[in-house]
């Protein structure tokens, strides 16, 4: 059943559920932090609109510069504002940044530890029509494999928001990714949400199985937890929105509980959340786990369902997956 | 300082290096040599800085973008008193401040962690532009390679700070033509450099980078110019004051050996054979 801590929204498993993407809140976020602090700018690198940095840039014109179409300079001149004293957010396609400037973050944010904040839209196979070149699959793998560099994939817009001004507060370089498609706000602002503290959101008296995800598709897991509880297979739900540094606290107690994982994300299983939860748990207390995510593919055009759908990363999926590892149990 | 006494406190700077280099057993010989002269200047008359108090707001900030050649930076750094001259022995050893690239994290002095070419001329923009949002009166100062003038990052900032008209930012590009693999132009031609600056909307200026007063008169000139930023280009020689460094591509990323160090020093002591040495 849903953790009534969780405070999710009342309508989580009605039609009438508001779907709002991700990029929203990264845009209602950014002004709410500019707000708060004059030294937070934001920089984007020709796409303002479609990253919602438009929002900021409508409110703070002095503190909004455009980069062009340049993703290795928005990082370095981020890295050089951020070594003066301001909170840059740098605002393009998760694809180029980190995509293309991965060096450049490494070298002159993270080793240089100055705190830029790397707003990565049009994250996971959702995109959808644009095709594989716009799909970032590998994001949380390169970026969750540097140090000095927190990580975290908020599950819907509601969280994003929450975690872009999380993210102007907390003094070091922080990459959050998020989506372009419209997805169910489940979340509210009551729900508790803390960079580096995962959230069970479900729990059964007697779980079978915990499933822990990042980004919108937790949406999909606690569906998957629903149409389990049906027939009699108790669940965990944990949102790891903080993929690095991860919880390793609430990965080991739902997995002590459980005995089974399922990860799943809209990113690939190799190197991602998935691997992540596996590195702690294969340390503290390895159990079998299954993983629901990208299976070491590029993606495609066609419709984001289609895609969720034919790369299998979508609740019926999380289900089979559920059912594999429970066979694998002793 | 008068030009005279700047040309001998390079020349001691120069021999702290080769001693520094030998020491460390590994690390870039020629692009310090010949970066010495504009070192000193900087350190010793141009910037507005206070070696006990590294910290202090309002000094000027010299990134170096060609990270490589941070040796000629400790040396001066220490000459100036930032630190004890004791401490260069322990360049790019276990533990030691004195990293084989620059690390801001290590030694905040040195403004910014570099190496990975064609990214300071973009960070050193974007701290000129924050700094101009605060109206803050320091200005920014960088240096450059020629040879990272290969990589896209840098030409970015070339329009970034062009197209928001930083002023306040002065460059040094060290046009010494050599990179690791042989020749600038023969590796990817740059010229005609100052005209592709020009072309971009920059202020130029080039100068003898081993001119004590032409260094320091280009950057009083660059203090004038408004609405632009500008670069000077410093021709320089690689492995200068050391004849059997000077110009060769081969000593770009390498230290003297104890014999080689032995004959650069007593070549710097003699200044080139032309005084007697003290100590030989």
């Amino acid at each position: 059943m849903i953790n009534p801590k969780a405070k999710l929204s009342k309508k989580i498993f009605s039609k009438e559920i508001d779907m709002i993407p991700t990029r929203n809140g990264y845009g209602e976020g950014l002004v709410i932090a500019g707000e708060k602090n004059e030294n937070v700018v934001v920089l984007c690198a020709d796409l303002t609109d479609s990253t919602r940095s438009n929002y900021f840039k409508e409110k703070f014109p002095d503190r909004f510069i455009e980069i062009g179409v340049a993703e290795q300079l928005l990082a370095t001149v981020a890295a050089g504002m951020a070594n003066y004293g301001k909170i840059p957010f740098i605002s393009s396609y998760a694809a180029f940044s980190p995509g293309r400037n991965w060096e450049q973050i490494r070298t002159t944010i993270a080793i240089n530890d100055v705190p830029v904040k790397i707003g990565g839209a049009h994250a996971g196979i959702s995109v959808g029509p644009d095709g594989a070149t716009h799909q970032q699959l590998e994001d949380i793998a390169i970026m969750r494999a540097m140090p000095n560099i927190i990580v975290v994939a908020p599950a819907d817009s509601v969280e994003t928001k929450k975690a872009t001004i999380e993210a102007a507060e907390n003094g070091k370089p922080t990459y959050i990714r998020f989506a372009r498609e419209e997805t169910p706000v489940f979340t509210t602002e009551d729900t508790p949400f803390k960079i580096g503290r995962a959230e069970t959101l479900w729990e059964s008296k007697d779980p079978q199985v915990a499933i822990m995800g990042c980004g919108p598709l937790v949406y999909e897991a606690l569906m998957a937890a629903k149409r389990l509880e049906r027939v009699k297979i108790g669940c965990i739900v944990i949102n790891g929105h903080t993929v690095d540094p991860i919880d390793e606290q609430t990965i080991i107690r739902a997995a002590k509980l459980a005995g089974a994982v399922v990860t799943v994300e809209e990113h690939q299983i190799n190197g991602g959340f998935g691997s992540a939860v596996a590195e702690v748990l294969s340390r503290n207390y390895p159990v079998p786990m299954e993983y629901v995510g990208m299976p070491n593919s590029f993606g495609e055009s066609g419709t984001p369902d289609e895609l969720l759908e034919k790369y299998g990363m979508k609740s019926k999926h999380i289900v089979s997956a559920v059912k594999r590892v429970l066979k694998r149990k002793a | 300082m008068e030009f005279e006494e700047l040309r001998k406190k390079a020349n001691l700077i120069r021999k702290d290096l080769i001693k520094m280099l030998l020491e460390a057993g590994s690390g870039h010989s020629a692009g310090p040599l010949g970066m010495a002269d504009i070192f000193t200047a900087l350190y010793f008359d141009i910037l507005n800085h206070d070696p006990k108090n590294p910290a202090w707001e309002e000094r000027d900030r010299l990134f170096l973008s060609n990270g490589h050649i941070v040796p000629i930076r400790y040396v001066t750094m220490a000459h100036a008193g930032y630190f004890p001259k004791a401490k260069l022995k322990t360049l790019r050893k276990l533990g030691s401040d004195l990293q084989g690239h620059p690390e801001r994290v290590r030694m905040p002095a040195l403004e910014t962690t570099s190496g990975p070419l064609g990214s300071g001329l973009a960070q050193a923009s974007g701290y000129a532009y924050a700094a101009r949002m605060d109206n803050k009166r320091f200005r920014v100062f960088c240096i450059c390679s020629d040879g990272e003038h290969d990589a896209g990052n840098h030409w970015e900032a070339v329009l970034f700070a062009a197209k928001n008209r930083l002023s306040n930012l002065t460059v040094f590009v060290d046009r010494n033509n050599i990179q690791i693999d042989g020749h600038t132009e023969d590796i990817m031609p740059l010229e005609p450099l100052e005209d592709k600056y020009k072309a971009f909307n920059w202020h130029t200026l080039h100068i003898n980078g081993h001119n004590m007063e032409e260094i320091i008169d280009a950057v009083n000139h660059a203090r004038a110019v408004y609405e632009k930023p500008t670069v000077i280009i410093a021709h320089t020689i690689p492995g200068k004051g050391v004849d059997f460094m000077e110009n060769m591509p081969e000593w770009h990323g390498k230290p003297p050996d104890t014999a080689q160090a032995k004959e650069a020093l007593h070549e710097l002591r003699t200044l080139g054979g032309k005084i007697v040495g003290e100590h030989e």
